[in-house]
């Protein structure tokens, strides 16, 4: 009893004075803010920021750098913050093969990474470690969500297509593992296409009851657009990438209709996704997006293991983070033994709100879902 | 595979030809003329579609859009030939390269500045969208039809101004010899400007159309660049006619490799692993068409100059 009474009032303490923890963390966030790619890191800085503003904490302190898109960019960026800047954590990166030229190394060197985006499948699998942690998801999750929806739904010929690159690979492979019908197509795409009339002649011809298709960034605004113009009237899904709010915008009511995947919408009724979409839209005057959800995760993850234990303590620290104690935006989240995330997946519609596009749930894909790759990781 | 699906899939190759045209248009006549590698013709492409969006999303006018990337793209040609191009011609190759693509970096973070760096929105003119029925059975875009007119437009219009107009006698001149026509009498500085602004001009034309298409984002000139590199490479530097014949040819290749090659390779090694190296193939096609050609043609397929 006289145990309980002091945990309770240890705990009592740290909640009332959440402004101070044993020792300063400093977070160095690596994340595209230049170039084509730029949407999507602008979006996790300003969901990972908002965190830390309303958290109010003086012991946090955040450097934020771009990585241009360009791994060996952001290789020396990792270096240098941790070499002369001396960050305990890294995070930011938004790209598969960017995080594949950083995450490896900076681990080796004891630093925490947190992913707010990118989960290329060997960092699940074989090549997962105890000091890196995927708040986002796995990389073929999305796709797989759709790969249900599209089983559940008893669609019969479906149409892929994504670019010709690992992320896109993964993502037609993570597609086909869950949908169950045939295909009336397989297409791969250059990486950064922008004119798509090939590849919707090819969809015209092949008869499909629907097209899947994986396209993040400008790729995605050319072919929902062209698409659009061309007469084709099958319907279109996709990973969240496809729909995110960063790329509605620019794709305007063409977009209209089309279901995609993912764990998050801003529509997610609790408490702290609540608080999330509204303080985001006064902070910066736009819907969130998938990205700064996630961002936003991440960091309310960092704030909520650094109040448990120190930092410079790597193993408390670690056992801190793997409790995931904190209130997600998504709702429920939690760890696999890989340290990636087990959580809904929903299907969501892109619908108008306003004069907003935006996305709306409407289907529950997966409950609980974890990735294919755990299996194969040796963490416990 | 129909024939419904080739003759949209050709029709595909001879629009995407002709914007390519309406960029190495611009590229191979200010080589050609003045004798300078223009990496910056790429920024102008942007601006195009850039001032097109910011103004139709002003104005709601699609077409004063239009107006407006001709005149803003032209605009920065001609400030760029005067404050930065000019002092360029005397110099090396080499060093208008670096000046040119230190231009690339002002431009592309100045649309930054300006604009964000989420991608801005532009629709094609309500007037110009769906699709019409074609001849055995298939459908095409309208708008798409549309940017194959206003290329060939642009195309008859530059054969008249370069072979029937004063302005073009001279530009015909300035490439033959400038120290004569200087000699002569002609201010070539304000030629070369004219020059730089027109190929400038086209190149947003070709932007704020391709714009309303793809997506209007910072850096979405550079990949035409290239393109429009190995267009004027097949083509010869410095020929508009070959500059045309050149950019049909990439944009057909390019688009029947992608619809054929594919199905090729899927038909030796299996629907899904055929699928991924006939995409990677097809994305080299028209560099091993152009290396091709330039083993057997080293001056391209119509050398200008000769």
């Amino acid at each position: 009893m006289k145990n309980f009474l002091k945990t309770g009032l240890l705990a009592l303490s740290l909640t009332a004075a959440s402004a101070a923890f044993a020792e300063p963390v400093k977070i160095g966030m690596i994340t595209t803010l230049s170039g084509g790619g730029a949407g999507l890191g602008v979006d996790a800085r300003d969901g990972f920021d908002l965190a830390i503003k309303l958290a109010g904490n003086k012991d946090v302190t955040v450097v934020t750098e771009d990585d241009a898109m360009k791994p060996e960019l952001a290789v020396q960026i990792a270096d240098k913050m941790i070499q002369s800047e001396k960050v305990d954590i890294l995070t930011g990166i938004i790209w598969s093969n960017l995080a594949m030229a950083v995450v490896p190394n900076a681990v080796a060197q004891g630093k925490f990474y947190l992913s707010v985006n990118a989960g290329p499948s060997p960092l699940a699998g074989a090549k997962c470690n105890e000091n890196y942690f995927n708040v986002a998801y796995q990389n073929d999750n999305f796709h797989e969500a759709m790969g249900e929806y599209a089983t559940q739904q008893g669609m019969k010929k479906v149409f892929i297509m994504a670019p010709n690159y690992p992320a896109g690979t993964d993502s037609l492979s993570g597609f086909k593992r869950f949908y169950k019908g045939d295909l009336a197509g397989e297409v791969y795409t250059k990486l950064g296409q922008t004119d798509y009339a090939a590849e919707i002649a090819q969809i015209r011809d092949s008869g499909a009851d629907s097209v899947f298709f994986f396209l993040p960034g400008g790729m995605g605004i050319a072919f929902v657009k062209q698409y659009a113009q061309s007469g084709v009237d099958i319907p279109l899904m996709g990973p969240g990438f496809s729909f995110s709010q960063d790329v509605l915008g620019a794709i305007g009511d063409a977009a209209l209709g089309a279901k995609n995947s993912g764990s998050w919408s801003h529509d997610l009724d609790n408490p702290a996704n609540k608080t999330f979409v509204e303080e985001f839209q006064k902070a910066y005057g736009r819907l969130p997006s998938t990205y700064a959800a996630q961002a936003y995760d991440t960091a309310n993850l960092i704030l909520s293991a650094a109040a448990k234990a120190d930092v410079k303590d790597a193993d408390a620290f670690r056992a801190a983070l793997k409790s995931a104690d904190f209130k997600s935006v998504r709702g429920k989240f939690k760890f696999n033994t890989n340290n990636h995330p087990i959580q809904d997946l929903y299907v969501r519609e892109v619908v108008k709100e306003g004069d907003v596009l935006t996305n709306k749930i409407i289907a529950t894909a997966f409950t609980d879902h974890a990735d294919a790759y755990a299996k194969d990781c040796p963490l416990k | 595979m129909s024939s419904a699906l080739l003759i949209e899939q050709l029709l595909n190759g001879l629009q995407f030809g002709v914007m390519l045209f309406l960029m190495a248009a611009g590229l191979t006549l200010i080589f050609g003329v003045m004798g300078l590698i223009n990496l910056a013709h790429g920024s102008f492409y942007m601006i195009g579609a850039f001032a097109c969006a910011a103004v139709a999303a002003w104005t709601g006018s699609f077409w004063l859009g239009l107006v407006a990337s001709l005149a803003a793209a032209a605009a920065a040609g001609a400030i760029v030939e005067i404050l930065v191009v000019r002092r360029l011609y005397e110099r090396d190759h080499l060093d208008q390269v670096l000046a040119t693509f230190a231009l690339i970096l002002i431009f592309s973070e100045g649309t930054r500045w300006l604009f964000g760096s989420f991608p801005l929105y532009l629709d094609i003119p309500p007037v110009l969208s769906g699709a019409i029925p074609l001849p055995g059975g298939a459908q095409y875009p309208l708008y798409r039809l549309a940017i194959i007119a206003a290329g060939i437009l642009v195309a008859i219009g530059l054969y008249l101004l370069i072979s029937w107009t004063r302005i073009g006698m001279r530009i015909r001149a300035g490439e033959s010899d400038r120290e004569m026509i200087g000699a002569l009498g002609v201010d070539i500085g304000s030629l070369y400007t004219l020059v730089f602004a027109l190929g400038a001009a086209l190149a947003g034309l070709a932007g704020a159309m391709v714009g309303a298409l793809q997506s209007v984002q910072v850096g979405m000139g550079e990949p035409v660049l290239i393109l429009a590199f190995v267009v004027i490479v097949i083509g010869g530097i410095g020929s508009i006619k070959g500059a045309l014949v050149g950019a049909v040819l990439v944009g057909l290749v390019d688009t029947l490799g992608r619809l054929l090659l594919p199905k090729l390779f899927a038909i030796a090694m299996g629907p899904s692993e055929g699928a991924t190296v006939g995409a990677a193939v097809a994305s080299m096609l028209i560099y091993i068409v152009m290396a091709l050609i330039l083993a057997l043609r080293p001056q391209g397929l119509f050398p200008a100059n000769t």
